[in-house]
């Protein structure tokens, strides 16, 4: 025997471990037992429950954890908010030296984090070494940016306060970073609780915070699983909740908090399309692949785990796959040349098992490379690659998260088809589109519905560059400036004041008391661009301010919220124009509005009371507030990302499309007309509920609409109950969006019911917002609202 | 061409020591010319970025370490085309220069790897025409194949006649190897059936003597022209595509191999018909044929790590290599100074 001589007949690559014994040391240093990071503190792991990290690629346990009970959390809080008074008042230059600090503590100490982070949770050392530190390094320092920036790029906002912080398992210390670096850079103070499976890299994290000078309270940590997680999100302490997780979970918590006022950002589940077109470089694409699914075990939000191929391509593509999944190499995390580790636990890789049967179950084809089995019976939780073929979109592995190495297969005839069954799903996360020619790539980036699209890439990451998703993936962006604003709020909100509550409807019977002689005249509603009688066939009276029947205005109901929603989809042509196109058509909205300001001031003097003064102030503003928008239609633009010399990252303003607004009952006209025209300025289409008891001021609203070249369909009105309507659209799965303005009551309850698509929700809790001023009823706040923001990245080069 | 064939057969030896171990230098099958077929390349657009991402990777995803790596060096040297093309070779240069090819490594560290003296020797010898007698003298009875550049090298641009001519020179002197360029205007224009008929003809000149194709991608500059030249060389029936002369102002890169072996792999998808890859010029750290070797083994498999598939063309890369497995044999640093002139 010959070692040499051996190896030279076999030309194997051998073993090329990282030594895990400082890593090691570290725990032991610990004694193997953590317990909470409170105010600065390491606090004992105690007599209390306890739980287990576990090493999955070996099974050994690495350290006992002990589970926050409501206790620690309160303590953990209390902290965060006698730390926040301090570090909210910081300069921000000071609070930019802290994360600076921290910047430099990651990159000091990064292959013990890096080392520490595999044994924890399994994915290869390749990966913790090469892209989780340096992109948590990363976060910091661009972060550390925006606490120097913050005065002068956010004038007018202030930290949102103290912030309860729910991070997953699959990148535990880079999702740490995702949350704490833009919190603390806002002048938040934070209570973080990482994943149960996944806790050590915080610890570590939070030794360095010490040892950087770090404040303490500033930041926390409570270990526990979900019930630690439920107390932080029903905790009344908290001014913001930040979630990373499933969107199961992303469901409760959105339950949880619903009404309490907690500001709240989810990153959810996805099921990410991968589309490969015949022009594509099929070798770039099989790259992509593995880059996709079989990144991190393919315990990825964001993975590209729905593969869409053009019919032409398709053999030989999946061919190449196959043939790339051969070479691949699963094993051992901490040996240097290995793609994947292990799965980040046994119930997961049942999960993955289970998942894959039940595809194979529904017709899929399994494929895995000729030494899969060879994983069997290992002491680690491994999987191997695979590839699921014939898939169809009504198998569930079409359309469920399996959050594992698993890719499913299906293949399209055209761009249009492609587009069509990538949206084809609940979640809008990410997607990833090859294909050499760059007007199909930008068409079918710009076509989908998903907060991520790479461009002839896939799973690129950059702290400038906004992440979240669409639908159900959740609301909300990290990195960039569009990341920041999860952690600020408008100064003034500060001092808001809350709003009486608003009086109920009145029954929808005759009332009587109306002018006797003049015509009757009828308000109806707004539906596709016509007037139509209510579907219940009801009305309720509009009264005066004096207590005389104005009119009567349609009691609408679901059916009619229905109807509206289906005409604001159908008006799609709306949202594809030019702003340049929605300008004219809001000035000349403006215009007719101008001539006939004199009837808008009766009207409103008739309803609000009051003198005419007062009547021709709101008619002004509401003019100038139609003008501030057209303004805006075409200026309120994206903005252009350079997170590499060869890359184009382009954060693109998209509107939300179909949206519901719920107005409230001040200044009627005014509050209308500030929250329908940035929606309609950034080309969504809206169904607005105006005030219930003022309703006729849409009436007259409609009619300058109809002159004003508003395309039908582009603002659908529907009176009625505002909380009745409010919940219908709240609940409605076609409506992207729900601003509410109103009582605490029906922003809790618009909160609450907006789980089922998870719709971002803007609501006003309750409280009073002066229309009139600049700073609280007009400018970037509501268009920042208006929107969501895609990010598609381009690498290019020749 | 019969001499030609005779004397390559003479430095065959009978039996090397360690048998086992001699590797086939040249592939068992050669690759005969076919007609262009344009439409097997002409759909073809490389990305650059996602090429780049995939060269980048290869080495943090793959490693060799400790006994491994000193094997995986051991097998560089024997896929090297120990190279002098310099204005100043002399015939005492040229021997100097085989007497290295057959012994490569000092043997105490030979020892060390539990390797036998003379088992261990370079792929091939690579020199200019006029030197391949003095080489083929200084190799003979070693099995190690003389490789001579040819057809105006390094820019090509001779007449077509006297490149041809050079070619049969070179042959006639007794090369078993012919490294040609190719006109680089054929490919800048996407004149693929010049390049073709060109390449066929060098092909043909080449007779029994194996035709390395020198695609010069550092002027080709797009990884899209280099897939394509690659395919058109191919059906020229080159056994060998290889990268550079080492004159062009950028000479191997990993994206650029990358790609190049992908078509070689596209070709034998087509024909069945497997041809070699040589990355020439700048390669001059013993990680770099690592690289290399790491990059044969993931986009083509087992087979091209021998010298029948593969070659290193290099003058200076010998004596890392040798620095580091003194370093393996001693755990010491090792210096140039102790480790034998090329």
């Amino acid at each position: 025997m010959n070692e040499i001589r051996d190896i030279l007949k076999t030309m194997e690559y051998g073993p090329a471990p990282e030594e895990a014994n400082i890593a090691v040391a570290w725990l032991d240093s610990h004694g193997r037992r953590f317990g909470h990071f409170i105010d600065g503190r390491f606090t004992d792991a105690g007599q209390g429950p306890t739980f287990e990290s576990r090493n999955p690629a070996t099974g050994d346990k690495l350290a006992d954890i002990a589970a926050a009970g409501k206790g620690e959390v309160d303590a953990a809080v209390a902290a965060a908010r006698a730390a926040f008074a301090r570090w909210s008042k910081l300069p921000g230059n000071a609070r930019a030296r802290h994360l600076y600090a921290l910047a430099r503590q990651v990159q000091k100490h990064s292959r013990l984090l890096a080392v520490i982070e595999t044994l924890d949770n399994g994915k290869p050392i390749r990966e913790t070494r090469d892209i989780d530190v340096p992109l948590v390094a990363r976060h910091f320092y661009h972060h550390a940016g925006w606490a120097e920036l913050l005065d002068s790029e956010f004038a007018g906002y202030a930290p949102a306060g103290v912030c309860g912080q729910i991070i997953p398992w699959n990148f535990p210390l880079l999702m740490l970073a995702w949350k704490v670096a833009p919190a603390l850079a806002a002048g938040c103070t934070v209570v973080l609780k990482p994943a149960e499976y996944t806790p050590l890299t915080a610890m570590a994290f939070a030794e360095l915070c010490n040892e950087a000078g770090l404040p303490k309270g500033v930041f926390n940590i409570v270990n526990g699983a979900g019930t630690t997680g439920a107390l932080i999100t029903a905790h009344d302490g908290l001014d913001k909740i930040a979630f990373t997780g499933s969107t199961e979970v992303g469901r409760l918590i959105r339950k949880a908090t619903a009404g309490s006022g907690r500001k709240l950002s989810l990153e959810l589940g996805g099921k990410s399309p991968f589309i490969v077109m015949e022009e594509a470089d099929i070798d770039a694409a099989v790259e992509g692949v593995v880059d996709a699914i079989w990144f991190n075990q393919g315990e990825v939000c964001c993975a590209g785990s729905r593969a869409l191929v053009q019919e032409g391509v398709a053999d030989r593509f999946h061919a190449r796959l196959k043939a790339r999944m051969e070479t691949l190499r699963v094993g051992d995390p901490l040996d240097k040349a290995i793609d994947m580790g292990a799965v980040v636990d046994p119930v997961q890789l049942e999960n993955i098992e289970r998942r894959v049967a039940e595809g194979v179950g529904e017709g899929a084809t399994l494929w895995q490379p000729s030494w899969a089995p060879g994983l069997k019976g290992s002491r680690g939780c491994f999987y191997p690659p695979t590839l699921l073929t014939d898939v169809e979109p009504a198998s569930r592995c079409a359309q469920e998260e399996i959050f594992g190495p698993v890719i499913a297969s299906m293949t399209f005839r055209t761009p249009g088809e492609a587009i069509a069954l990538a949206n084809n799903s609940r979640y809008g996360l990410a997607a990833s589109v090859w294909s050499q020619s760059l007007d199909i790539a930008f068409d079918i980036a710009k076509n989908l519905k998903a907060g991520v699209v790479w461009i002839n890439s896939t799973n690129l990451f950059d702290a400038a560059a906004g992440f979240g998703g669409y639908r159900e993936s959740g609301f909300g962006r990290e990195g960039g400036r569009e990341g920041m604003m999860e952690y600020l709020v408008p100064a003034w909100t500060k001092k808001a004041r809350a709003l009486p509550a608003p009086p109920g409807l009145p029954e929808p019977l005759p009332a009587g008391g109306a002018d006797a002689g003049s015509l009757d005249r009828t308000m109806k509603m707004y539906i596709g661009g016509k007037q139509v009688r209510p579907d219940w066939g009801y009305v309720y009276p509009v009264i005066d301010a004096r207590g005389r029947l104005v009119s009567e205005a349609g009691y609408g109901n679901r059916k009619d919220i229905r109807n509206a929603v289906e005409a604001a989809h159908a008006a799609s042509a709306w949202s594809a124009m030019t702003g340049h196109g929605r300008a004219q058509v809001l000035y000349f909205l403006a215009e007719n509005l101008e001539a006939r300001a004199a009837d808008f001031t009766d009207r409103l003097r008739h309803l609000n009371g009051g003198g005419a003064d007062r009547a021709r102030r709101e008619v002004a503003a509401s003019l100038a507030r139609v003008i501030h928008y057209a303004a805006w239609a075409d200026k309120y633009d994206g903005a252009v990302r350079g997170p590499a010399p060869n890359m184009l990252s382009l954060a693109l303003n998209e509107p939300w499309e179909v949206m519901a607004i719920s107005c409230p009952d001040e200044a009627p006209l005014l509050a209308f007309v500030s929250l329908v025209m940035p929606a309609i300025a950034m080309g969504n289409r809206v169904v607005v509920t105006p005030s219930p008891t003022k309703a006729l001021i849409a009436g007259d609203f409609y009619q300058v609409l109809d002159t004003s070249d508003v395309p039908g369909g582009v603002v659908n009105i529907v009176t009625g109950d505002r909380d009745q309507l409010a919940a219908v659209m709240a609940r409605h799965d076609d409506i992207a969006c729900h601003w509410y303005f109103g009582s605490s009551e029906g922003s809790a309850m618009v909160e609450r019911e907006s789980v089922g698509n998870l719709k971002a929700t803007w609501v006003n809790h309750g409280k009073a917002r002066d229309w009139f001023d600049a700073a609280q009823g007009q400018g970037r706040d509501f268009l920042f609202h208006a929107v969501r923001i895609k990010t598609i990245w381009t690498p290019f080069g020749v | 061409m019969k001499a030609q064939l005779l004397d390559s057969a003479r430095r065959q030896p009978a039996a090397a020591a360690g048998g086992e171990l001699v590797a086939v230098r040249q592939p068992l099958r050669r690759n005969e010319p076919m007609e262009l077929r344009p439409e097997l390349f002409e759909s073809v657009e490389v990305n650059l970025s996602a090429a780049q991402r995939r060269a980048a990777t290869l080495t943090t995803r793959r490693t060799v370490k400790k006994a491994w790596q000193a094997a995986w060096l051991v097998k560089a040297i024997q896929v090297i085309d120990l190279t002098t093309l310099a204005g100043d070779d002399t015939p005492g240069r040229v021997r100097r220069l085989c007497a290295k090819a057959r012994n490569p490594l000092r043997h105490d560290l030979l020892e060390v790897l539990g390797l036998a003296p003379g088992e261990i020797t370079t792929g091939a010898v690579c020199v200019y025409p006029t030197m391949v007698a003095t080489a083929a003298a200084a190799l003979a009875g070693t099995g190690i194949p003389v490789a001579s550049v040819a057809t105006g090298f390094p820019a090509g641009l001779t007449p077509l006649a006297d490149r041809l001519s050079e070619i049969r020179y070179a042959v006639a002197q007794g090369a078993d190897e012919i490294d040609i360029v190719i006109t680089r205007a054929h490919a800048l224009t996407g004149d693929w059936a010049a390049l073709h008929e060109e390449v066929r003809q060098m092909r043909e000149a080449c007779g029994q003597a194996h035709m390395k194709a020198i695609l010069a991608t550092g002027d080709l500059k797009t990884l899209t022209n280099v897939y394509r030249a690659s395919m058109v060389a191919m059906m020229a029936g080159a056994d060998f595509i290889k990268t550079s002369t080492g004159m062009e102002a950028v000479n191997a890169t990993l994206p650029v191999s990358l790609v190049m072996v992908r078509a070689i792999r596209d070709y034998r998808e087509r024909t069945g018909v497997s041809v070699g890859f040589k990355p020439a010029g700048g390669l001059r750290a013993a990680k770099d044929a690592i690289a290399w070797l790491i990059l044969m083994k993931e986009e083509l498999g087992r087979d091209w790590l021998e010298p029948g598939l593969f070659r290193l063309g290099a003058s200076a890369l010998l004596g890392d290599i040798e620095r580091q497995l003194e370093h393996y044999a001693t755990g010491r640093y090792s210096a140039a100074n102790r480790h034998a002139m090329a």
